[in-house]
């Protein structure tokens, strides 16, 4: 099983982790209507780098922004949520 | 088309059976088809045979980046039902599971379909009611869909777990006694050389890389084979439908995950039918080779990696042997991981893209194969007459923006809940 570089907790199991969004389908407050649907109901769903929403869900709890190759499923940076990346 | 026949095969034995030819060609590209379909799968072949057959297009190309079914026809657990709550869905599903009954015929090639029966367990009274509920609105539509009792499913199923302490205590079932599995190979050969005889190029191979556009229209492809020129070019690549419609500059609701499978050594006959649940996602079936062939959840996270990994199988596994306690014993021999296309109600997309002469056929999450004849004549409707088929006009893309969305789990936009 893949390992997830927590930055609180460490290097653990995929399985305490779940996805919750990519980070292109996340809609700011101000957004017009017409461009937030379009936003909530497209993806790039790219082949290859992405950057989404994580929850250590079965750990810390922490939200995580986490750039992953879709790929290689290889993990390129786990940052807090929220966080200066 | 040298036609199958076991005269054919009687005749060979006098003659040492080197009359066989190949089973389609192996053509190099032309310059310009009146229909490119990107896809080599059953579903791309499928549309191939349909738009040939029902709509007198000849000039068409399937072009495949590898080897035809090779992705996900050939990537899951085979199974064809219509049993859906969903009208729109059942109905659909259903004029392609009476094309499943005669489909051998149809290709003269044997799909092995096997009408052995989807049993759908239920566990409790609310999936009991949800059960009947559903049997009602198959009945309704003239679709099959009979009720069984706990006695019912032990005599059908005797090896599951019936005990009143089981984990998955069994109420019940509904079962669609048409439904049952194929030979997902022999459904990809199948349509591939009925295509061909109908003058269809088959070009394997050729990766597309991008689309020539000239006036806000399609023209034709790049591939890996050099530009070929097209009217209409159709998108069926499954779990890579984001990834090809985004050469178009096109976003869709589609998120690519991994769906696994997985199988067991061969074992004698020991289940009959094809093993669902209302409370468990897990399916139990058993190849004619003996093997038990099994499934559950996708992987929840956008994956192109066509790989397996343990966490979803341990599920599924453990979900089986609560329902069929004797399946403990088996060994796995086989994993194999799938790139889904799962789209935001659960429903598949069969569309006109926002490009003129660009159309989809996609969005079929972890159940595209067994809707692969409807797939191929509700496409080729589409491609051949500009107009979506009447079973599928609800189908198309702007159903999310007009919220006509087809979702028949009830989870809302969210691919990973189906």
């Amino acid at each position: 099983m893949q390992q997830i570089p927590c930055p609180h907790c460490g290097p653990r199991a995929q399985a305490e982790f779940d996805y919750i969004r990519s980070l292109d389908s996340i809609v700011p407050l101000e957004t017009a209507p017409e461009a937030a649907m379009a936003t909530l109901w497209a993806r790039d769903n790219p082949r290859g780098e992405t950057a989404e929403l994580w929850r250590h869900s079965y750990g810390c709890r922490q939200w995580l922004t986490l750039r992953r190759d879709t790929v290689s499923l290889a993990v390129l940076s786990a940052t807090i949520w929220g966080a200066q990346a | 088309m040298q036609r199958y026949s076991a005269l054919a095969l009687v005749k060979g034995a006098l003659t040492g059976q080197k009359h066989w030819q190949r089973a389609w060609r192996d053509p190099s590209p032309k310059k310009h088809y009146d229909v490119i379909i990107i896809g080599g799968g059953g579903h791309g072949l499928a549309t191939a045979y349909y738009l040939a057959s029902r709509h007198g297009v000849r000039n068409i190309a399937v072009l495949e980046k590898g080897w035809i079914g090779g992705g996900n026809t050939g990537r899951n657990t085979t199974i064809v039902r219509s049993n859906y709550r969903q009208p729109a869905l059942h109905n659909f599903f259903e004029m392609g599971l009476k094309l499943w009954h005669g489909l051998s015929d149809d290709l003269n090639f044997n799909v092995m379909f096997s009408p052995r029966g989807i049993l759908l367990l239920g566990h409790s009274d609310g999936d009991m009611r949800r059960l009947a509920e559903r049997g009602d609105a198959l009945r309704t539509s003239g679709i099959d869909g009979d009720l069984l009792s706990r006695a019912e499913v032990a005599k059908l199923e005797p090896l599951l777990d019936m005990s009143e302490s089981a984990r998955f205590p069994i109420k019940g079932a509904l079962i669609q006694r048409r439904g049952g599995t194929a030979r997902h190979d022999a459904v990809v050969w199948g349509y591939a050389r009925a295509a061909d005889a109908l003058g269809v190029d088959i070009i394997q191979n050729c990766a597309v890389t991008g689309f020539d556009m000239a006036g806000g229209r399609v023209t034709g492809v790049q591939t890996s084979k050099g530009t070929i020129g097209a009217d209409r070019v159709g998108i069926c690549v499954a779990g890579h439908s984001g990834h090809v419609a985004g050469m178009a500059g096109i976003r869709l609701p589609i998120e690519s995950q991994t769906l696994q499978a997985f199988v067991s050594e061969g074992v004698k006959p020991m289940v009959d039918t094809v093993v669902q649940s209302m409370s468990v996602h897990c399916y139990i079936s058993q190849s004619d080779k003996g093997g038990i062939v099994l499934g559950g959840d996708p992987d929840r996270f956008p994956s192109y990696a066509q790989r397996t990994f343990l966490p979803p199988i341990e599920q599924a596994a453990a979900d089986a042997i609560a329902l069929i306690p004797a399946l403990s014993r088996l060994r796995i021999i086989r994993t194999w991981a799938g790139i889904t296309d799962m789209s935001f109600d659960g429903s598949p997309i069969i569309s006109p893209l926002p490009v003129d002469g660009l159309y989809l056929n996609g969005g079929w999450c972890y159940g595209g194969f067994k809707a692969t004849p409807a797939s191929g004549v509700a496409y080729a409707h589409l491609l051949g007459t500009g107009e979506s088929h009447p079973l599928a006009t609800g189908f198309t893309l702007d159903r999310f923006a007009r919220g006509a969305t087809i979702d028949e789990s009830g989870d809302g936009p969210w691919p990973e809940a189906r």
